[in-house]
């Protein structure tokens, strides 16, 4: 049990040190830990736990807490966010008063531009890995497609567009 | 130009402002706290948010959380940070651990495995929404395309662990942008 706890802690720490371009970049290494490395849940579980997320309001990152809490209870919840969050928050208050000095450096926009297509390929992945799971036939993939379009193209508010989906699934439209 | 507050907000301040924010934001909480440090209390400018943004973005990790602790260790330090940390993430924690738990109970009910099956369809696009838009910049950049798909191909396809991958990637796709002054042309590049 406490080793489960040390055991989220120490893989959400790396995760939050190695998302560059923010939470969801981190999306498939966490989805590979969890999944195929520990075997806490299964690809559909964790699918179905970044959902949830998503239903909750705050940043997108709680699926971390969900994660910990599936996996380990509270304490799992604690160590599962505060690894992923302390190590990046930590390093930002260090770098944070040195930032003026390299702010405009050669070398900074090199490696924000260089790591910015790493990102998108990073979060692509996340996605691919998701619809994997969540893609159970044709229906949900045109639920999915259209969703894709509504949250890229239009202003109108993630969440209404995530209650029209749930409201779809609902009504039995995609099947079991 | 809109002036910052002068006198810095203290601890309850803090706390309180990110609360607020932490259970206003769906599906990516920045505007609202942009909204809130910026427009309604003032406790920045719109110039120094965007820088501040600007670090965070930089440096990896979720960044409206690394916004929050930066935020409040310059007003109040170390307290003012956990004070902010605390406010963004107490009340969505508990929310998002009181829905798990609903939901853990009520998982195999056909109405709530439906309602799920719907609701993941639609996280899925969320996450496909936000690589299509992040991906518009590389828009006419060949480089930056087959970076892209190279990450996307070893993690997922290859199944490849994120640090190897990164530390073989991460270099080469920097020298390119080295090499080809992307981020000093971005200016030129846009007229």
């Amino acid at each position: 049990m406490t080793s489960t706890v040390l055991t989220l802690l120490e893989i959400f720490a790396r995760l939050s040190l190695l998302a560059f371009g923010g939470g969801n970049a981190v999306l498939p290494e966490m989805q590979r830990q969890v999944v195929e490395v520990h075997g806490w849940m299964t690809a559909h579980e964790f699918a179905q736990l970044y959902a949830l997320a998503q239903a909750a309001p705050g940043p997108n990152m709680l699926v971390s807490t969900l994660i910990g809490w599936h996996v380990a209870g509270l304490g799992g919840a604690l160590a599962a966010t505060l690894g992923l969050t302390l190590p990046s928050c930590a390093l930002t208050m260090a770098v944070a008063s040195a930032w003026h000095r390299f702010r405009d450096a050669p070398w900074r926009r090199a490696v924000q531009a260089g790591l910015m297509p790493v990102t998108v390929g990073l979060i692509g992945a996340g996605a691919l890995l998701l619809c994997q799971t969540t893609t159970t036939g044709w229906r949900a993939a045109a639920l999915t497609a259209a969703a894709t379009v509504l949250f890229a193209a239009t202003k109108l508010h993630p969440l209404l567009i995530l209650a029209a989906a749930a409201a779809l699934g609902a009504s039995g439209l995609l099947g079991g | 130009m809109q002036e910052a507050a002068t006198a810095a907000p203290g601890l309850m301040e803090l706390f309180m402002g990110f609360l607020t924010v932490g259970l206003l934001g769906f599906g990516g909480v920045l505007p609202w706290a942009r909204r809130m440090i910026v427009e309604q209390r003032r406790w920045m400018t719109a110039a120094e948010f965007t820088d501040l943004l600007a670090l965070c973005q930089f440096l990896p990790g979720p960044n409206v959380i690394n916004v929050s602790a930066a935020l409040g260790l310059r007003f109040q330090g170390i307290a003012g940070a956990v004070a902010c940390f605390v406010g963004l993430m107490a009340a969505p924690m508990a929310v998002v651990i009181a829905l798990g738990a609903v939901f853990a109970r009520y998982a195999e009910v056909p109405e709530v495995r439906r309602t799920f099956a719907g609701l993941a369809a639609g996280a899925s696009a969320l996450v496909l929404a936000t690589a299509i838009k992040i991906a518009a910049p590389l828009r006419g950049r060949i480089d930056g395309i087959l970076v892209a798909l190279a990450t996307l191909a070893a993690v997922a396809w290859l199944r490849l662990p994120m640090l190897p991958v990164l530390l073989v990637i991460g270099p080469v796709a920097i020298a390119l942008a080295w090499a080809l002054r992307i981020g000093q042309s971005d200016a030129a590049r846009r007229r």
